[in-house]
């Protein structure tokens, strides 16, 4: 069978293959656009390299010391609203360029947007989170960028957050959205 | 001065923002991905410990990008402080270095500060407030918020969404009221 002719049935099916975690993350997900190609597993380790990457990053804008977060949350420095706010002008910047432009991603899948439904947990669930970002001096990323500069102890932070992800999950139904 | 010198100082915010701001697109354009953190929280429950609880009842493995990205992040960490490590400790306002004297925080060399967080205050009540009670409302805040900085506050005004707007305001809400007025008592104990 011709080369070309295998192509076109394989990304057929892969089209049609269907997405069965689309509820799940449309719940959840600012962005629904979960990829249909299959790829192999390994094809996932580019994201290792984006998250080490992103680690650099955090540590050398010192976005993840507690010392600048509290700083933050006293007006007492503008390093952390600069970061925030070039990282947000960058990103919307990059987000209207794929809209205009169409681009589409390394595999040639149309890059898709799904807009976020406003929930009270967006409001209650933020305080809560605030609450912790100013004890903890980290939001999760920056819980495991300070594992990965030698402090330690943070582990115990990490599980109680992935304990306090689990409560929230176990409570979900009782809690007012 | 020579190039690891220079890279080896913190780096300024209108370097350090954009570059952050990046990762948006680049997570979209290699495979679709909306940049988020907090959710690999989730994914680590429905791993591990999924209880036959809805929230948790999905097929995490296609998620695995998520833990990979954090993953990534530990390993960034570690060879950013072993090779690129700034020796100086942090800058911070004199206002809150005087603030963190009383409290006896002297030393700005980690990332956090050793006084507060090393294995022996673990068993102090300030020591469990700061690291487990503050680490369970980062977990569980972040999910009932459905995001945490980087979904919401990054990601999420990124692309205009108005509950992500709402969202980061309560997180800075939330991070004000404790900051100012109920961790100066933590830190007395």
């Amino acid at each position: 069978m011709d080369v070309s002719e295998t192509i076109k049935q394989t990304k057929q099916q892969v089209v049609l293959s269907p997405n069965r975690d689309f509820e799940v993350r449309s719940l959840d997900a600012v962005c629904i656009n979960e990829s249909e190609l299959k790829h192999p597993w390994w094809y996932n380790f580019k994201y290792l390299v984006a998250g080490l990457l992103f680690g650099i990053i955090l540590v050398k804008a010192e976005v993840i010391s507690w010392f600048r977060i509290q700083e933050m949350f006293r007006l007492q420095s503008f390093h952390m609203y600069g970061v925030m706010g070039s990282a947000v002008v960058t990103g919307a910047i990059s987000v209207w360029l794929i809209k205009k432009w169409k681009i589409k991603t390394i595999y040639g899948e149309p890059i898709r947007f799904a807009s976020k439904k406003f929930n009270k947990g967006n409001i209650y669930g933020g305080l809560l989170f605030g609450f912790g970002w100013a004890m903890t001096g980290a939001c999760p990323g920056p819980l495991f960028a300070q594992i990965g500069t030698g402090a330690t102890v943070i582990i115990i932070t990490l599980l109680s957050a992935i304990a306090g992800t689990w409560t929230y999950g176990y409570l979900r139904e009782k809690l007012p959205h | 001065m020579s190039f690891i010198d220079w890279i080896r100082q913190p780096w300024p915010w209108y370097i350090a923002g954009p570059l952050i701001g990046l990762m948006v697109p680049v997570l979209l354009i290699t495979g679709n991905k909306a940049f988020g953190i907090s959710s690999s929280l989730r994914h680590i429950c429905a791993a591990c410990l999924p209880a036959n609880i809805p929230y948790f009842r999905y097929n995490w493995k296609n998620e695995i990008w998520n833990l990979l990205f954090v993953a990534g992040i530990v390993i960034g960490a570690f060879i950013t402080i072993q090779f690129f490590n700034d020796p100086n400790p942090v800058q911070v306002n004199p206002r809150l270095a005087t603030e963190l004297q009383r409290y006896g925080i002297l030393d700005y060399r980690g990332l956090v500060p050793a006084e507060l967080f090393n294995w022996n205050s673990l068993f102090t009540a300030k020591g469990m407030l700061l690291i487990i009670a503050g680490g369970f409302l980062v977990g569980f805040g972040t999910r009932y918020a459905g995001g945490c900085t980087s979904g919401h506050a990054i990601m999420g005004l990124s692309n205009l969404q108005l509950p992500s707007l709402i969202a980061t305001a309560s997180f800075m809400a939330g991070g004000f009221i404790v900051a100012n007025l109920v961790l100066p008592y933590i830190l007395k104990l």
